[in-house]
This record gives C-alpha cells, structure tokens and sequence, in this order.
C-alpha cells in the first residue's frame, strides 16, 4: 500500500492474521454457495432427469432432491403429465375465442418463421398452414389440433432438438399426406375420423422412429370446409339437395290430400247410385203392388170400376180447362163460327 | 513464514485450478465435440458424454449438437410432369453423423441449413417434373368415396387419375439420392417429407372454377331429379284419380242398370198380367196432367157427353 494512496479499493482491515480458522472459513462458505447447487425441486407433473457432468444418470420423482453441487450433477425438468397442444390453420387467442388470421407474427410474439414458410406473395400464415389438396386435386381448408404428452423424458430430453417444431411439420406433413389420399367429399363429410385416425397412427409411427418419446394423444379435426371462393356452389349442392326433398315431399302432400278426396267422392257416387237403385226397385214395387191391388179389385166388377175410374179422372181434368167446346158428332166445318182468340175475362161473347 | 507459505499455496492452487478448468470439458447428451489444436482438428470427435480430458490452452473445443434436427426448406415452385404449376414445401430430418467432416465441410449449422436448401430444392424439382401431379398429392391407389349419404352426387363419367408411383415413393427417391450426396458433409439426411403442396394463383383460380361448375352441375342434377320424381308423383296421382272416378262411374252405372232393369222387370211381370187394364188406368192417370189448362174441343161420340145427348 502507498503511503500517498491511502485508499486502493482495498477495504481497511485490522491486520489479518491467517490461521487455522481459515479451513472451516472456508468450508462453511463453500457450503453456503452450494446450498443452490444442491437442492431443487420437482413438481408434481414433472419428473427430473439428472445428468453427471452431461452424463446420463438418473431420473427424479416429484418433490425435493438432492444432487451434487456446482455444476457437477445438472437437472432437466420434464412435464410428464401435460397435455400440449398444437394448432394448425387457426390460434386460439383466449380460451373461447379463436381466429384464423394472425398476420406475420404469431399471438406470443413468436415468429411465425413467415417469410420460410409462405409463399411469396400470401399474406395469411393460417391459410397456409390450412389450405391443401384432396386426392381428387381439389383443395379444402383443415383445420385441426394435435395433443401430445411425454412418455420418455430421457428420450425427450436428448433426441430430437425442438420437439415442437419437429411435431409441427411432421403434422402438416402427415395430414396433408392422408388428405391428399381421400376426395374433397370424404374430407368435408363421411372420412373425418378415418382421417383422424390415420394421421394419429402415422404420426406416431414417425416419432417413434425418432425415438422421440412422445405420445400422440388425439388429432381431432376442427373447422373443414372448401375454399372461401367455392363455399357458395358447395352450399348450393345442399340446397338442391333440399329443395330436391322439398319439391318431393311437396308432391307427396299434394297426392295425399287429393286421393283419399276422390276416394270420398268416388263412395259418395256409389252410394248415390245405391240410392236411385233402391229407390227405382221400391218406386217399381209400389206401382206393381198398386196396379196388381186395383186390378185385383178390378176383377171383381170391371165394367162398373172402369166407368168409375173414367168419371174420377174427367172429374180432374175437365174443371181445369178453360176453354171447353163441345161439338156435333155430325157437324162439320165449324172453322167460320169459331172465335179463335183467347177468351177474355168476364167471358164476352165476341 | 506461515502467511508467505498460505499465500504461495492459494497462488498455486488457484493456477492449478485454472490449469484444470481449461483442461477438463463436459460433453453433454446432447452434443459431440472436435478438438481443435492450433485451428486443426485433432483426432476423433468426442462422442460419449461425461467429463473429458485434453490439453490446456493449446487445444480448444467445438461442440456440435447430436441430436435430430429440424430442416425446412422454402417452398418454391415446381412445374408437373402434366404441366401443373405448384408450389412445394419439403421438409426434413437431419443430424451431424460425422462432425469432423461438417466441421471441414459445412463449418456450422448456418450454413449446412442453406447448402441443404440449395441441394434439396434441386433433388426434388428434378423428381416431381418427372411425374404427374396426382402422384406427388395421392400415396394409395384407394378408391375415393365419391358418394355421400349414400347418393352419388356427381355425374361421374370421368374415372379419377390413376397414379403411377405415389407420394411415399417420389418422397424415398428423393431422399435416397439426398442421401448420398449429403453424406459427403457428414450429415445423415434421416427423413424427407413433403410438408405442402398448393397450386400457384393462375393454377389455383382455374381449380376453382373446375370445383364450382362440378358443384354447379350436381346442383342442376338434383334439381332435375326431383322434378321428374315429381313428375312422376303426379302422374301416379293422376292416374290414381282417373281409375277411382272410372271405377266408381262403372260401379255407379252398374247398380243403376241393374235397378233399372229390375225395375223394368217389377213393372213388365205386374202389368203383363194385364196389359189392355194397364193401358186403360195408365192413361187415365195421367190425363189430368197432361190437360192441365188451355182449350179442349170434344165431340158428343165421346164416353163423357154422350148423356148430353140423350139418355141411353
């Protein structure tokens, strides 16, 4: 220390006197700082995967462990139990809200890797992550989800770098390849969870190859629907096919309520006709029945009951008529005498 | 004395210490290390993981990852055999095999990542320009459902492509003949995927209007057969009515000819038994009817006036 500098940055201290008090000084600092390096914790969804100056040794369960300090023993913490989950073609924002356009950032400020990606010239990361062919070489939008758990830590931990990304593309890759082998009309409708299915089995079928330690839990289609510019003719397929049923129907209704009508009708004639036959054959039966009485009866007197019967029925006629005129057997020629205007009232001789 | 002596041995030990630390590396489970002594690569690369030995300052460590990496290409654009513009996107499973030879060849991972650019997206226009589309999208040769609900909407007079080879094959000759080429880097190219196809705009634009008219002409299908079921409906309907209006009329006109003609039997067995009488009172009944008004000339022969004239 020089005398003209009193204070180098050094603290003043009493004189020190290196002892035998160094040692433990010295052991209990070392075992102080080491307190970090020596504890830690597992969570209860997590399992430890420990390494001995980067080797391998052991795995920890949940809860507090020890390991060797600085740096000698090192430890990954592994989610076991999580369900992750990866979306394609849209990005859930909140839980219940979703949307299919992020532009070229990602929600979490990641970077949606656009520019490698896309296509020059597009602008919707989502669509292109959605928008493939079908087997038929049409295209249609997809939209789905892949859940993974782990189920090899070790394996997880040391094989693959970037687990995420690797799933990510290998999805894309495997649902584009499962798509590409079924028609647009199978993607939209009946083939959904054959699609899901083969994806899911393909899927980890390549990550087993791998040795990624990763289980592929579910993929589970969302939203599949044909391209914005051709959803007006799908949904015009499915009208026709309504109105197809409609007009059918419709005709049905009308032949309906029109058959059992004429069916009605049809009996209405019938009995009509069942009238007029028991009335004709009733009608028929009472003249025969009366004439075969009078005549009958007839039998008994006839010339007298003819005459009566001929008197009965001047009786009826002759009051009735007007304008009788009774002439000469003999005569002849009345043309000159007789009035052949309408008698007047009153009765004037003219 | 002492305080000299403590003091040489807290240099020494912390020179031993320094000299230590930068003679021992740890190799990680995730990393294989090349020695590097004055810029040169020095023996084979460390590969197993633990603590390692190696000479101080003289030599250095570079370390490489080991693990199985993430390439993706860009997507670019490629024509068919059957002249359809598309673009493609391949993607790809990659790992350092021998890190001396990517040290040599490659130097880091930067720069592998755009040799592998330029030499996938070689190797795989050269493969899809020789095949049709079809084979680049399609990997089995299953029949595509065409049908849904159990109709068959489409008016399908054309069969769907057949493929020659398929997706899985175009995608291992790719990656076969990556394989070797890439080799030489000492990377192994362990897995190739086509991660996207899609048509180019002026393409795509053209599929559209293919998968509207499709749609349009299934539309007017179903259309058109509901009409004729209808059609159809109604002629049955009519029909239908013609024959319940016919058969009741015949019905109809059967029971009235048969009381007709029973009636006329009724009547013919009654006033045959008698026809002059019949004749007689039949008249007579309807006389007053018949001469309900007007003018009546008589003479006095008839039956009712001949009194007028005298008394016999």
């Amino acid at each position: 220390m020089d005398i003209n500098y009193p204070n180098q940055g050094m603290p003043k201290l009493p004189p020190l006197k290196p002892g035998p008090w160094i040692i433990p000084v010295i052991l209990i600092s070392l075992i102080l700082s080491s307190i970090n390096t020596i504890f830690y914790q597992v969570g209860p969804d997590e399992i430890g995967v420990v390494q001995q100056f980067g080797k391998y040794v052991r795995l920890s369960d949940p809860g507090l462990r020890f390991k060797l300090p600085f740096g000698i023993e090192t430890v990954r913490r592994i989610k076991v139990t999580h369900i992750f989950k990866e979306e394609f073609g849209f990005r859930t924002v909140t839980a219940g809200t979703r949307t299919v356009y992020a532009g070229r950032e990602g929600f979490y400020g990641e970077n949606v890797r656009v520019n490698r990606q896309m296509r020059p010239g597009s602008d919707d990361p989502f669509l292109e992550e959605s928008l493939m062919l079908t087997g038929d070489l049409n295209m249609a939008i997809v939209e789905w989800i892949v859940q993974y758990t782990v189920k090899d830590p070790v394996q997880f931990a040391f094989r693959v770098r970037d687990p995420r990304e690797t799933i990510r593309n290998m999805s894309e890759a495997v649902m584009r390849l499962i798509v590409g082998d079924h028609s647009i009309n199978e993607v939209l409708t009946a083939g959904r969870m054959n699609i899901q299915e083969e994806v899911e089995k393909k899927l980890q079928e390549l990550l087993d190859d791998y040795g990624a330690g990763i289980a592929i839990r579910n993929v589970i289609l969302q939203d599949v629907t044909p391209p914005n510019e051709v959803k007006p003719s799908f949904n015009e397929v499915n009208e026709a096919r309504q109105e197809q049923e409609k007009v059918i129907n419709q005709a049905w209704e009308a032949y309906n309520s029109v058959i059992p009508k004429a069916r009605g009708q049809a009996e209405q004639i019938l009995r009509e006709a069942e009238g007029y036959s028991l009335q004709r054959i009733n009608r028929a039966k009472g003249d025969a029945e009366r004439f075969t009485l009078t005549w009958e009866a007839y039998k008994q007197a006839p010339i007298v009951t003819k005459k009566r019967l001929y008197l009965e029925m001047v009786e009826k006629v002759l009051p009735g008529i007007e304008d009788k005129i009774i002439i000469d057997e003999a005569q002849k020629g009345i043309l000159p005498l007789l009035n052949l205007n309408p008698p007047k009232k009153g009765g004037e001789p003219s | 004395m002492k305080e000299r002596n403590l003091g040489v041995i807290l240099i020494l030990a912390s020179v031993l210490g320094i000299v230590l630390l930068n003679s021992a590396f740890i190799v990680d489970e995730t990393e294989q290390v090349v020695i590097i002594q004055f810029g040169e690569p020095m023996g084979e690369p460390t590969q197993t993981p633990g603590l390692h030995w190696k000479t101080p300052f003289i030599q250095d460590v570079k370390k490489f990852d080991k693990r199985i990496l993430n390439w993706d290409g860009y997507p670019s654009e490629v024509p068919t055999r059957d002249k359809k513009f598309i673009w493609v996107d391949v993607t790809g499973r990659w790992r350092i095999a021998d890190p001396l030879k990517f040290l040599q060849t490659m130097h880091d991972e930067r720069n592998a990542q755009s040799r592998l650019d330029d030499i996938m997206d070689g190797i795989t226009r050269n493969h899809i320009t020789r095949h049709n589309l079809v084979d680049v999208v399609r990997s089995t040769d299953r029949i595509l459902g065409i049908k849904t609900e159990g109709e068959d909407i489409m008016a399908d007079d054309k069969t769907y492509e057949k493929t020659e080879i398929g997706r899985d094959a175009i995608t291992r000759n790719i990656l076969e003949e990556a394989k070797t080429i890439i080799a030489e880097y000492g990377i192994e190219l362990i897995d190739l995927r086509i991660k996207r196809v899609s048509y180019i705009p002026s393409v795509q634009q053209k599929v559209y209007e293919r998968m509207i008219s499709e749609r349009k002409r299934a539309a007017e299908l179903l259309r058109s057969e509901g009409q004729g079921v209808r059609a159809e409906i109604e002629g049955k309907r009519d029909k239908e009515l013609q024959r319940i209006s016919s058969e009741a009329y015949r019905d109809a006109q059967k029971l009235r000819g048969q009381a007709d003609a029973e009636a006329t039997q009724i009547y013919g067995d009654a006033f045959s038994k008698d026809p002059d009488f019949y004749a007689f009172t039949g008249s007579l009944e309807r006389y007053p009817e018949a001469l309900k008004h007007g003018r009546l000339v008589m003479t006095t022969e008839g039956e009712f006036f001949k009194y007028l004239k005298k008394i016999e």
